[in-house]
Order: structure tokens, then sequence, then C-alpha cells
């Protein structure tokens, strides 16, 4: 990675003791993780030109300093050639000096502002491709980007995601030099060490008079602090008081790109308050409305035991534990890490209600004798997620097998997605979807399986419905 | 008290049982316990009160002492080890749950109970300090003991025996019976009868196919069958002999001849039951068929029919043969009945299992009990009439409707051959038509329907499994999660997927300057191993694939049980399809199918269907979204940022600052750089239609009833080069043969190594001549790779190479690398045995979850 850094003021050669770096000599200095090279291709009474190249040693960045062979890392990375928070890291330690404004023998032109020439490649730039004017402009920068092919002998490929930027400016050198550490790792998008608290006030500290002003200023905490909630939102409600007292913040940054589509209509709140109201209604004898089920626990006998199938990290669940009519609930998740979460989840429920779930790792395309004998059972945006010729499987298992007395199932309904503004054509609102149907599509599977297995279906648009394409969602009722 | 008046009292017990002690404290239980039952055989409530509450006397553990008795009973039951309850389980409410874990477990129950007079106990117990209760206690057990004895059998002790006095219960000598379905000392071979129902010709012709001389003479004026079977060999009837066909009374005359006479085994039919009911003058409904046999049996001497009655009557429920291996029973066992005795078994080998609902021709329906069998005994069984004997879980059902017109069929064991002899006429017309179940997969086979669900039980939890290569191959819980949840979110229909290739370990680290891994190293291996001649393969750069391929339609429906007309499948090294659009994997497959076909190599291996592995190429195929997302940036990033580098060195230098070796070092990253780019193009190309691609397959895995792990590497190379003569769209694998012993030999291969590789080439892959070959310890690593040096810097990056990078990279350990791979190769091929084998697919995918279970365990993903 290379960073430039030039100007013009005279003597251009004074450049030297604003950095702490003879231009006469070239250094170098180990860094652990790699070697910073330090030079000057130019110095002139003119002009001056500062380098500073890195070096990043692959074979650490995978193996770690002790030497163990890193699983997960690949050797093939762009971290040993992209401007990153290693180099963020590097300008830090090379010129801690400089970035504080410091200068021994020229304090006074360290707190002057001078024409400065920055170069900086290659620069990863995640996201929209004007961030990098809409990141730098702000600041007071003349910017100048320079795209790069993928591989100039393969046109067909496409542009690299890198760019060479340029800025100009007539600034203090230690502004010039904080900026670059902040925006080099928001542009890139990731960090090569573990982001903690102390980020924070890293942050505060680095972006004290600039920061808080910024246009992208929330783009900019979330993605130096690596998108991690809490920290976020620690940050930028100390932000917000320099600056604007009664902003509320919701950074939103781990939602989900399904969320993010559907998070206008808050539709799977919705959804899970939906089917858990289908659930507590479900097969009760007598009753019609959702408040019966407490009388009917104790006289009848009739508490519910009640699979969520396919409960992910388990918002429905949440909602299931706590009607009284249901005495029990079984979560069941194929994958073990949102099967993680869940029971984390669960530890915080009060042990009365804790005592009435059960979670199992389970796959609904396997017959599992555990899954017998239960009242109820919900598959809530479950189905679209198994592939097409596997789906009998599902049927066979659920529907043929373990035959709760009633089966609620959800599913987007494909008509609706031309609605939906930040979704591409003919793409699905999830990248793990294998199928959205539309609801004729649903409609017919729905009859279908119900016929095969002796069951009678109804079915219901959820959230709001457009007089063409109907409802976001939609829901079968199965009961037998 | 003297020993002098002792007698001897037999007491014999089943060899399996619960045999309950009944007795006063002070009668001398344990005592009797230890001298006629092993200490692992008895559970003492004693015993039980000291682990739980360390005292054997503190009555308020009593409770707690039961609950563990209890669960130590079922436990022991159900592994059949007898077990001897030491408590003084004089109460009926007492010995009711005892009895009632052994009904659980179909054990039987067995009563011993010893009452030496209330004197002798009391006498005992004021000697022992621990016991310090009052009389009145002995005298409550002792009238509680009297009170039940007559209802003992009532509470469902078979065998009750009563010891009334202490020389009694000093007498006794104890033996074990065998129970009487118990025959596992008969190893056979065995010729299994199906449905006879009257069909007496049908049953001597049948004999007589399987090589018994059968002979009809008269004795005492009675008709007798003379049978002499085939040397070592005898029949086993699956019951209903009698009932609906026309000659019940020589069929079963036959049956009993051959029985007496040691030639056969014979177990109870319900039909048989039916008919011993009016043989005992009871009052039976006269329905399914009885008439025939009132009419035949009638028509018999008062002998006869008494002698058929003993013989009912002495008829077991099941027979458990040969060691362990085989079980016979009318209407089929379940696995956790056989070898036991309990009314339950009794009912269901007589019945099966229905669900109480009658279907629309009026018949009980049944639950299918074979489907969910996992016993590894092999059940054969007959009572519901099928149109064809078919291996469903291990369980075969061989009545064939003989006396409906269809066939009377006979299995040979241990040889597994079907028999079977039509019927001369249609003696009684089926209330249900023949065949299998009706429903939606009626066009397939039975075994193909139960395996349209695979059951979570058969692969969750930790497993070992069986193979032929290694005795167990281990699969973690863990891992099998990991493997639960790709095998449910993305692997395809386990019908198609029958095989998951192992990994592959590389060579050892290479001594030669500039190389990581190098040909001598890999060649050296196996000269080290013994092995004397190796296959060295040039190793594809594309994407693994598996092609699974059959000649039709209806060549797929029968062998892989999958309808709808697909021809079979491609897919990935974890189970995926390889092709994302179904019509492009149809395209293949066509392709594939008339390749096979134009070859002639459908024809030569006599086989409907082929399992191969292979390369597909060019790896941006498959692997577009990792050059576009990670190869050809850090390409871009590298070549961008050292040639500001660059520029910036060329302007220092000339004005004269001193950058030492600067210049050199960032030109030569530079050009390993451009190294590295070229590499990625090399194996990218656009792909837009079928013929842009081309498919190495480099192993013939396996065709119908054969897996080809037999034959050598020539001969599936060569069988598959005719694949590339048929179709461009293949091609054949260049190869060449060394022995790794031979100097110029091994240089021959470096040559030919450095040759394929210098221009990015992947590499080769060394194996021994034959694919399960031994080395120095016993089955060697089937295959290792040695990768190109070009090709190595997309594993370690554009740098690898240069010496102080490279002097750390050869730290790497190979040894759970190879264990893995050999786990996997192992496990691999087992699932092919058995599907060849047309076992169960439960059995199969167990292999292959197992192979990918291991997949998911923590090994250097660069090896």
């Amino acid at each position: 990675m290379f960073l430039s850094v030039a100007t013009t003021h005279r003597p251009a050669t004074d450049l030297g003791f604003l950095l702490h770096k003879n231009p006469h000599r070239t250094q170098d200095l180990d860094l652990g993780f790699g070697r910073a090279v330090m030079l000057y291709p130019e110095a002139t009474e003119a002009r001056c030109e500062f380098v500073l190249t890195l070096d990043i040693d692959p074979i650490a960045l995978v193996r770690g300093s002790a030497g163990g062979e890193g699983l997960l890392d690949h050797y093939v990375n762009d971290r040993p050639y992209a401007a990153s928070s290693f180099l963020s890291v590097a300008i830090g330690r090379c010129l801690g000096a400089a970035m504080g404004g410091r200068s021994k023998e020229r304090p006074a032109l360290a707190e002057a502002e001078i024409p400065l020439d920055v170069t900086v490649a290659p620069l990863p730039v995640r996201g929209r491709s004007d961030l990098v004017e809409r990141l730098f402009a702000p600041l007071g920068y003349a910017v100048e980007v320079t795209r790069h092919p993928l591989d100039p002998e393969r046109p067909d490929w496409g542009e690299a995601p890198y760019v060479t930027v340029r800025l100009r400016a007539t600034a203090r050198l230690a502004d010039l030099l904080t900026h670059l550490t902040v925006l080099m790792p928001v542009l890139d998008d990731r960090k090569h060490y573990f982001v903690g608290e102390d980020e924070v006030e890293k942050l505060l500290a680095r972006g004290e008079g600039w920061l808080p002003g910024h246009p992208e200023r929330d783009l900019i905490v979330s993605r130096f602090l690596k998108r991690r909630g809490v920290l976020v939102r620690q940050a930028l409600a100390q932000l917000a008081e320099a600056a604007e007292p009664e902003a509320i913040l919701d950074p939103a940054a781990q939602e989900e790109r399904e969320a993010g589509i559907e998070q206008p209509l808050r539709l799977h709140e919705r959804r899970l308050d939906r089917v858990a109201q289908v659930i507590a209604e479900s097969g009760a004898p007598g009753s019609g409305t959702q408040g019966s089920g407490v009388q009917g626990r104790g006289a009848e006998g009739a508490a519910k035991r009640v699979l969520d199938l396919g409960c992910g990290d388990g918002k429905l669940i949440a909602r299931l534990i706590r009607d009284p009519a249901i005495a029990q609930v079984t979560g069941v998740e194929v994958s073990s890490a949102a099967l993680a979460r869940a029971e984390r989840r669960a530890e915080s429920l009060p042990e009365a209600l804790r005592r009435k779930l059960v979670l199992l790792q389970g796959s609904l395309i396997y017959r599992d004798a555990r899954l017998r004998g239960f009242d109820a059972a919900a598959l809530v945006e479950v189905i679209e997620h198994v592939e097409p010729d596997r789906l009998p499987h599902l049927e066979r298992a659920l529907f043929g097998d373990a035959r709760p007395a009633t089966i609620v199932v959800t599913t987007p309904n494909r008509d609706y997605n031309v609605l939906f503004p930040s979704l591409p054509e003919r793409q699905f609102r999830h990248p793990d979807h294998r199928f959205e149907w539309s609801r004729a599509e649903f409609g017919e599977w729905a009859e279908r399986v119900a016929a095969e297995h002796g069951y009678a279906v109804q079915i219901e648009s959820l959230g709001d419905i457009h007089p063409d394409f109907g409802a976001p969602s939609q829901m079968a009722v199965f009961s037998r | 008290m003297s020993r002098d008046d002792t007698t001897s009292t037999a007491v014999t017990v089943p060899d399996f049982a619960l045999v309950v002690l009944i007795g006063a404290s002070g009668s001398g239980k344990s005592t009797f316990a230890r001298r006629h039952f092993r200490a692992t055989e008895i559970i003492s409530s004693d015993a039980c009160r000291g682990i739980v509450a360390d005292d054997e006397n503190d009555q308020g553990a009593t409770p707690d002492a039961f609950a563990l008795l209890s669960a130590i009973l079922d436990l022991r039951l159900k592994n059949r080890r007898l077990t001897v309850v030491d408590a003084t389980n004089v109460r009926a409410e007492d010995r009711k749950r005892l009895v009632e874990i052994a009904r659980r477990r179909h054990a039987l129950s067995v009563a011993i109970v010893l009452d030496p007079g209330e004197e002798i106990c009391r006498m005992r117990n004021a000697s022992r300090p621990d016991r310090a209760f009052g009389p009145h206690v002995i005298r409550n057990q002792m009238a509680a003991l009297r009170r039940g004895l007559r209802g003992l059998a009532r509470e469902g002790f078979r065998q009750v025996h009563e010891l009334r006095s202490e020389a009694e219960i000093a007498g006794v000598t104890l033996s074990r019976q065998r129970l009487w379905t118990d025959r596992r000392d008969e190893p056979g071979p065995f010729d299994i009868i199906g449905d006879v129902h009257g069909c007496a010709d049908e049953c001597g012709t049948l004999l007589e196919r399987l090589g018994y001389a059968v002979a009809r003479e008269s004795r005492d004026g009675e008709p007798r069958y003379r049978v002499v079977p085939p040397p070592g060999r005898k029949a086993v009837f699956v019951g209903d002999i009698v009932d609906r066909g026309p000659r019940v009374a020589d069929a079963l005359r036959l049956v009993m001849d051959m029985v007496e006479d040691g030639h056969a085994l014979c177990v109870m039919g319900n039909h048989e039951a039916k008919v011993e009911k009016w043989l005992g003058g009871r009052d039976v409904k006269v329905g399914h068929g009885l008439q025939a046999s009132i009419d035949s049996l009638s028509a018999q001497s008062e002998a006869f029919r008494a002698r058929a009655r003993r013989f009912i009557g002495g008829l077991v429920s099941h027979v458990w043969l040969d060691a362990g291996r085989l079980a016979v029973a009318h209407a089929g066992i379940k696995a956790e009945m056989i070898g036991r005795a309990s009314g339950a078994i009794r009912g269901f080998c007589l019945f099966g299992e229905t669900t109480g609902e009658v279907d629309a021709f009026g018949l009980p329906v049944r639950l299918n009990w074979a489907a969910e069998y996992r016993g590894d005994t092999r059940v054969v069984y007959g009572h519901t009439p099928v149109t064809e004997a078919a291996w469903l879980n291990n369980t075969l059902c061989i009545d064939t409707g003989c006396v409906f017109g269809g066939r009377l069929t006979a299995l040979r064991y241990p040889e597994m051959e079907i028999v079977a002899v039509p019927a001369a006429q249609v003696y009684a017309e089926p209330a249900r038509p023949l065949g299998p179940a009706a429903g939606p997969g009626a066009e397939i086979a039975s075994q193909a329907e139960a395996d349209d669900l695979l059951d979570l039980s058969d692969v969750a939890g930790k497993r070992i499994v069986t193979t032929r290569l290694l005795p167990s191959v281990t699969i973690r819980d863990e891992n099998n999660a990991a493997a639960l949840e790709v095998m449910s979110r993305f692997a395809i229909d386990p019908k198609w997927l029958i095989y998951l290739p192992p990994t592959m370990s590389p060579c050892e680290t290479a001594k030669e300057d500039g190389y990581l891994e190098h040909p001598r190293e890999a060649l050296d291996f196996y000269r080290r191993e013994g092995v004397t001649q190796v296959v060295c393969e040039e190793k594809h750069m594309g994407s693994r694939a598996l092609i699974v391929v059959c000649r039709d339609g209806d060549a797929a429906r029968r062998r892989f049980g999958v309808a709808g007309g697909g021809l079979g499948a491609v897919y990935t090294r974890t189970g995926r399809a390889f092709f994302h659009d179904p019509q492009q994997q149809a395209e293949v497959l066509a392709r594939t199918r008339a390749a096979l076909d134009r070859s002639g190599l459908l024809a030569d291996l006599d086989t409907d269907w082929v399992l191969l592995d292979a390369e597909i190429m060019p790896w941006s195929a498959k692997a577009q979204a990792l050059i576009a997302g990670q190869y050809a940036p850090t390409a871009a990033a590298a070549r961008i940022g050292l040639s500001a580098v660059a520029d910036a060195l060329r302007r220092a230098e000339a004005r004269g600052a001193e950058i030492g070796d600067l210049k050199l070092h960032t030109a030569e990253r530079l050009d390993r750089a451009k190294k590295f780019a070229s590499v990625i193009r090399s194996y990218a190309w656009p792909v837009t239609r079928i013929d842009d691609l081309r498919i190495a397959p480099f192993h013939l895995l396996a065709s119908e009833g054969r897996v080809h792990g037999d034959k050598p590497h020539s001969w599936h190379l060569g069988h598959l080069a005719r694949l590339a003569s048929a179709d461009p769209l293949f091609r054949a694998t260049a190869t060449i043969t060394v022995d790794p012993g031979n100097a110029s030999e091994v240089e021959k291969a470096v040559a030919w190594w450095l040759d394929l590789t210098s221009g990015g080439g992947e590499g080769m892959v060394v194996k021994p001549a034959d694919v399960i070959a031994r080395g120095r310890r016993g089955i060697t690593q089937p295959a290792v790779k040695c990768r190109g040096r070009e090709y190595l810097r997309l594993i370690y990056g554009p740098d690898y190479d240069t010496p102080e990078h490279l002097a750390r990279l050869r730290q790497r350990g190979l040894g759970a690398k190879r264990s893995l791979a050999f786990r996997e190769f192992a496990l691999g091929l087992e699932g092919l045995e058995r599907f060849v084998a047309r076992e169960p697919l439960r059995r199969v995918h167990e292999c292959v979850f197992g192979v990918l279970a291991l997949e998911s365990e923590p090994v250097d993903p660069r090896l």
C-alpha cells in the first residue's frame, strides 16, 4: 500500500521537520505485522514529496504471530496490498508526532494551513462509488479518483474495487493525517483488529472538530466501529450531544437485507403476531377468541403443545411462550448458530416460562419421532428456504408423520415484490430463498398438500393488501 | 438347623427372565441369590438403599432405592439379561411394578418364594445388630406373603417356585433353560417357505425344486411323509399352513412329519391359532377360509386331529436362528421383541400391528412395521400377500399369495436366493387385490417408497459406522450437527447422493529450493509405503463433480427410486447441485448418457447406471464469485499498489536517494503479482453453453452390482478415455505410470510434472496402481496430490515462494489431513458397497452423511 504526501509550501523540505523524517534518508521500521518504508521521491525547495509504503507479512497475517495455523483466514486476500486499517495504524506509529501537530523545529508551521497534495493507492471502496467524494469533499478537499480495471488483460471483468485517490487542500498536516486514519478504514469497511470500547474513545478524539458536523457522520461511526450496534449507539449518543441534542439515532446497521426491504412495513412483527394469535386460537374446544385459553387450560386440560419449526433465534417463541394456554413450546432449528442464539435468549426468560421451552436441533426433511403428538406447528418463513425438490420430504415428514392438529405456514407473496423499491426485478427478498411463490402457486401447493394428507386449509393474507398484488406475505392454516 | 435332612429340589428358570425372590426379612434371599446367580445379575433393595443414602437400612431412602432398582432392572432387561430382584417383595403392589417392567421388555417373570418359617427369620434378624426392628415386622411380612401366594400366577408370573423349609431352600439345584424361540445355535443353512394355506402340491414341488426328496408312505394306516433334505439344510415354515387351500390336511401332515423328523421348523400363524380353537371344540366364527380346514380335517382320523392339535399347541411365536442373525415370524417382529417372550410378542407375530381401522375391503389397516425396522437381525415373514418378495430394511415378506393364484416362495438362506413355484390354479379370491400397498409411491419398489423419508435418528447424534476397510469410523455429535445443517439446507435429494469423495492430502513439503510441493516427495511417500507401481494423473483445475447417470427414466425409477423422468444428478463434493440451472444439468446428463452409450460402456459394464468422479472446467464456471470477489481483486490491489511504489522508487533513485534493494524487491513482488494474475486468468474462460465446459472423469466409481474399487486405476482411465472419444465435451486425463523406487522413472515423472505445471497447471495426483492398496501399516493413502508451483499462489498467496515465506510454510502437519482422508475414503466406498448391495437408503445415507460430518472437522483447508 502506498501513501504519498507532498507540499509546495516554501521551503518545501520543511515537510521533513513536520513529519520528523529527514528528506535525505530512506528509513524503515518493523511494525510487527510488516515493514514500513519511508522515503522522499522528491525533495526540493519548490516541492517535497514523502512516501510511506507498507509491506505486510502475509504468512503472519494468517498464522498469527504465534505461528499457529489460523483456519479461517485465507492466504489469498487483499490485506497485504490494500490501504486499510493497517495503513492507519502505520501512520499512527510512524508519524505520531505529526498527527499530534507537534514539531520541535517548526511549531508554527505545524499549526499552519499549507498546500498539501496526497495520494493513496489502492484504496478499497465498498458501497456507493461516490463515497470517496462524499467523505472527503465536505472536509474541504479537492478529490480526484482514478479507477482501475480488475485485470487489464480481461476488460470483460470490469473494474477493480480499488481506486487511487488524490486529495488536495490547504490544511494542517495533522488534520489531514487524522482524516486519513479515520476515513480509510471507513471506506474499506473492515478492520484487522478487534473493535472494543476504546475504539469509541479513539474515534471521538480523532473526530473532534469535524465528525459531529460531517454529513456522513452516521455511516462513518457505524463503519469505523465495525457496525457493532452497542458501540455505535454509544458513540452516536456522545456525538449527538456535541452537535444536535435532539437527534434520535437508530443505525439499524446489522439489519438483514430482507428486513431492510420489508422494514417500512414492520412486516415481520405483524406476521409473528398474527401467527401467534392463530396458534393460540387453534384447536381449543369451543374457543373462538384469543382470551379463552386461560380458562381452557384448567378446566379441559386443553393446554397446547406447540412446535415452532425453523425457530431461528426465537422471535415467535418469545410470543408463544407467554400464552398461558400453551403448556409447551418446542423450537426446532437446523442451524446450530441460530439455535445457540435462541438458547441465549431463552436464558433471560423467567424460570416459569423457560420450563415451558424445549429447543432441539432438527431438520424438517427427516422424519423425527420427537415431533409427533403436538397440537400445533408454525413454519414462519421457512419453506422458501427448502430446495423445491426436497419439499416433498418436508411434506411427508410434517403432514404425514409428525401430523400436528394445526399447521401454520407463512411464505412471501412474490406478486408483491414489484412494490419493494429496493428489490431488483426477478430477485428474491433473501439470498437464501430457493423460491418465492405467487398467491396462486402457494394456494395450489396448500390445497394439494391438504388433500393428500387429510387436512383442511384456509389461506390468509398477511400485511396491508394492495388491490393488484395482494399482501406482502401469505399464510396457510391447515387443520385436521 | 442341621443339613442332614437336606432334600434336593430342582428349579429350572428361563435363561432370560425376571426372577423375583419373595420372602420376609431373614428368610435367606440374599444367600440364595448369591449361591445361584452371578453377582451382576442380582439387584438388591438393600444395596440400592446404600447407593442412594449410604445406609442399607435407611427405610426413608426406600422410594429412591426402588426407583434406582427399577431403572437398573429396566436397562438389564432391555439388554436381554437375566435379572434377580432381591427384596422382600411380599406385597402384591411391589411385585406389580417389577412384572410391569418385565412385560414391557418382553421378559418372562419367575417367582421364587422362600419361606423357612417365621421363627428362623426372627432368629436371624436378632443376630444382626443392623436389623433392629420389632417382631411384628416379620409377622406382618409373613402374613402378607402368604395372603398373596395364590395370586402370583394372576399377577403375571409364568413360573412360581415355593420353597417351604430351610432344608428345601438349601437343597435347591437351579438350572437355566433357553427360551423355546431361542434357536441361535442352529446356523442353517435354511430354506424359509411362505404361507402354504393348504397348497400341498405346490409345497411338494417347491421342496423338490429346493433339492428335498419327498416320499409318501403309510404307517399304522396313516399316510406319512418321508422327506430327505439336501445335506445340512432345514426348512422353516412361516406359518399359515392351514385354511383356504385344497389339501389342508396333507399340507399339515407334510409339515408335521418334517418337523418330527428334525428336517423343519415351523412358527405359528394366525390361521393355526384359529384351527387350534376349532380342534379344541371351542366356538369359532367360520370365515377367512377356515371352512377348508374344517372340511379337510374332519375327513381325517381322530388320531390325526389330536396330533394336529398337539402340534399347533407346541408352535412358537417365532424362531431366532444363526447366532442371532436371522429371525422368522409369521407376521413379522420388531427388533426389541426378537428372542423374547410375552403376550404382546405372540400377538404381534400372529397378526402384525394394526391401526384399529378397517380399509375399503373390510380388512384391518396394517401399520408398516418393516418401514421402521432398524434391527441387525434379518427378519423373514409372511402373512401379508405381496406380488413380489422384496427386501425392506433387512426384512423380507415371502408370502406371494400361492393360494390366491400367486406363487409359493422360499428364501434360501444364507444364499439369499429367492425360489418360487407358481400356483396350479386360483384356489381362493383375495379380499383385497394383491400388490404393494397403494399410495403415491405405488409405482416404485417398496424399499424405495420407505426411503422417501429418512429418519433423523438414523443419522443424528454420535455415530460409529462399521466399514469394510476400517472396523469403526466415529462421527462426533457436533460434526454431525454441522452435517445435518448442510445436508438439510443445501444438499440434493439423498436418493441421488450415494457417495461423497474423500479429501486428499498433499505430499510432504519439498526440500527443493523454491518449491513447497515436489513430485519427488509424493513418489517417495509411496516408495516408503512399499508400493511398487503408482499412477501419476494430471490434476485438472476445475471444480469437483460427481455425476450419477442412468440409461433412462425407467432405470432411475427402478434403481434409485426417483420418479419424474430425471436421468441423474451432477453434484459437488459437499452434495450440492453442481448446476444452478436444472436445464444445464439435464443437458450434461443427456450428453453423458449418450457418450456412455456410444462408447459401449453401459453394455460392457452390463449396467443401467454409472457413478463418475470428475472435474468440470473451467474453474470460473463454478467459482466466478470467488474469482471476482477475492482472487482477481487481490491481484489488482497488488498491481495498483506496487506500481505506485515502483514509480516512487524510480523517482527517488533518479534524485540520488539511497534506496538499497528496495527497487529489486518491489520489482520481484510486482512480477509475482503478475504471475498470480496470469494463473487466475488461465483457469477462467467464459461459459455461455454446455460446449464451453470440459468434463474430465477420472474414476468410474460404481455401476450395477459393482463398486469398481477392485480395479486398477489404469482400468478406470482406460474406460473413461472412451468417453472423450465419443464426445469432445469430455477430456481424457493424462497419466504416466511410475515405479517410485526407480530413480530414472522418478526423474521422468518430475520432468512430466514440471511440463504440466510450468504454465500454471494445477499439478498431479499420485495414486497406487490399485484403488485399494496396502502399505507398511495396512491400507495406505488412496492418493496424494502434488500441486504446481504457480498454482500454489492461489492457495498461499502471490508471494508464498520467497525463501523467507517458504521456510515458514514448510512447517505444516499432514497427520490430521491423512487420517481424515483415509476415514472418508473408507466411508465413501462403504456407502457404495451398500448401495450396490441394494441396502436401504438410510444405510447408504449414513456413510454419505458421515463423510460430510468428517469434512467439518477442523483441518487446514489449504492442505
